[in-house]
């Protein structure tokens, strides 16, 4: 009996706390289907399903652009980050070369830089370079990361060192036993590192907004912010673009929940 | 085959060189042009017009404005981070029992992780409207959480606890699943209470992962900036000017670039120290 109580309980706090935790984004896209008369009336669900909304609010904002910039910038500095991670962490796990402990430390030691003590001094490095308003702007500074670093050395440290011992007397060279043999089986590694990278890039807020200011070179969350400030008295346009700019991010998180989740803890503290 | 061998020499430094060339460019040389412009004065695009030695550095610990941000931020940290970590906790424990649609419920906890600031700052700028929004309407009050200094900080903090909640969450559930389960069977046997149960057994287990947790919310919070920017712009009068927003005022509101840049300084040895406390605790695990 005393068993049966607990469980119901359970089972309350559970949805009671998924509800609390679901409701802000439920209510975004609610207010994203309301009429202005719902949205004074003040409540929770809306009537209709209408894409009104929707079409304002890529009037108002060209969300396209923006969607097709982040996507841009999103896709390159992930593919930027695997690329530079991988190779630098298969020199620090499969290979032995003088100076790789120090060098590795070197790498630790940008884990202590955080990045926006340091934006300012980049801001002034790209302005110098001319290079405000463009992609490459966007990208560089981001293509490459300690986290990934780590993260892949980890993959690799967890190859048995047979395999790399085959190939050496096979006579397999480094970059073809790199390129076949050892990023095909740390591919679920690169999956996670991918996801969690594409999404820490797709959220950056002030990076893109410090090094553009034309409205053909803004990404999506900075659109997202021009929005609210053009409109600040009829929200559901508002609403209907976070949900535009939410519904890539809710996609790749739930497709790659799994690994994402896995590829995080791992290298973290066993509690 | 003299060829052969001095490839096989450098071959190690060319897997290195593209990561070590974006660092050297983005992180190591930003870095120390932050501590060279940090001893200068600037015109209003960055070049350097004097050096004024410490001079930033004498300015600012006098300026009020960046003592009310350090305070602010500091408020700030402590807010969320606790809030943070003990939600992330509580959801951890009750979806690790054995109950149906546990998946889900998981999924929902774990999901805020994907949502930006920005978007999450539009929403809840929505939530907290004083005559529209929901939070007034279900409580009945016309209170303006965003332009009542005594509300703002408090509601900036609802929004990133909201958005920290599923990166606490994973790594918490993480640590309960490793906790070896034949403690709780015994504690069933001594007969201990839920409670009992969880301050004897669960919080020494996991206090590892409760400290890495601590530090890197920290890390986080220090660092926060959409919200504040898009919410209430630093305001009402200073009442969310965390340290972040200040730095990005003093830079490109009033173009002190030296001010801003001895900012960063200060807080990059305030994330260095908490860095290394990680470090420290990190080093006694397995890499």
């Amino acid at each position: 009996m005393k068993n049966k109580m607990a469980k119901y309980l359970l089972y309350i706090l559970n949805i009671f706390f998924a509800v609390i935790i679901i409701s802000p984004v439920l209510y975004c896209f609610n207010v994203s289907m309301m009429t202005m008369k719902e949205v004074f009336s003040g409540g929770f669900w809306p009537k209709q399903l209408i894409p009104d909304n929707y079409i304002k609010a890529l009037q108002l904002a060209p969300f396209f652009t923006f969607i097709k910039n982040s996507l841009i910038v999103s896709c390159t500095v992930t593919f930027g980050q695997i690329v530079t991670g991988a190779l630098a962490a298969y020199a620090f796990s499969m290979m032995k070369f003088r100076g790789r402990n120090a060098l590795f430390l070197l790498m630790l030691a940008t884990m202590m830089i955080p990045s926006q003590a340091i934006i300012i001094a980049n801001y002034l490095i790209i302005c110098d370079l001319g290079l405000k308003n463009t992609y490459t702007a966007l990208i560089l500074p981001n293509v490459a990361s300690a986290f990934a670093v780590f993260n892949m050395r980890q993959a690799f440290l967890q190859l048995p060192m047979e395999i790399k011992e085959a190939a050496d007397i096979d006579g397999c060279g480094n970059f073809r036993f790199f390129c076949f043999i050892a990023l095909p089986l740390v591919k679920p590694s690169m999956g996670a590192l991918g996801i969690y990278t594409f999404l820490q890039s797709w959220n950056h807020y002030l990076w893109p907004l410090l090094v553009t200011d034309s409205v053909n070179m803004r990404t999506v969350q900075i659109g997202l912010g021009m929005l609210q400030g053009a409109e600040s008295t009829d929200f559901r346009p508002v609403m209907a673009g976070s949900m535009i700019i939410l519904v890539p991010s809710i996609l790749a998180f739930i497709l790659g929940q799994k690994q994402l989740i896995s590829g995080l803890t791992s290298g973290s503290v066993k509690g | 085959m003299k060829k052969k061998q001095f490839f096989r020499v450098i071959e190690p430094y060319l897997y290195l060189l593209p990561a070590m060339f974006f660092f050297s460019a983005f992180l190591f040389w930003p870095f120390l042009k932050t501590i060279w412009l940090s001893f200068a004065m600037t015109t209003p695009l960055g070049a350097v017009s004097s050096f004024v030695g410490l001079g930033n550095y004498l300015s600012i610990f006098t300026s009020q404005a960046f003592q009310n941000s350090l305070f602010v931020s500091f408020k700030y940290a402590v807010m969320t981070v606790t809030c943070s970590i003990v939600m992330g906790f509580i959801l951890a424990i009750i979806s690790n029992e054995d109950i149906k649609g546990k998946n889900l419920f998981r999924t929902f906890y774990a999901l805020p992780m994907a949502i930006s600031a920005a978007a999450a700052s539009v929403v809840f700028m929505f939530i907290f409207h004083s005559s529209l929004g929901i939070i007034n309407k279900v409580l009945g009050t016309h209170i303006g959480w965003l332009t009542d200094p005594k509300y703002a900080l408090n509601a900036v903090t609802i929004v990133t606890v909201w958005m920290n909640i599923g990166l606490n969450f994973i790594f918490l559930t993480a640590a309960l699943q490793s906790v070896p389960l034949d403690l709780y069977e015994c504690a069933a046997i001594e007969g201990a209470g839920f409670f009992a149960k969880h301050k004897h057994i669960t919080i020494p287990c996991i206090s590892p992962t409760l400290f890495f947790l601590l530090i890197i919310n920290v890390i986080n919070a220090l660092q926060a900036y959409a919200q504040v920017k898009l919410m209430t712009q630093g305001g009402p009068s200073g009442s969310t000017n965390v340290i972040v927003y200040q730095i990005y005022q003093e830079a490109f509101m009033n173009s002190r670039f030296g001010m801003a840049c001895a900012e960063s300084i200060v807080l990059f040895i305030i994330l260095m120290v908490l860095t290394l406390i990680q470090f420290r605790l990190e080093k006694k695990v397995t890499y």
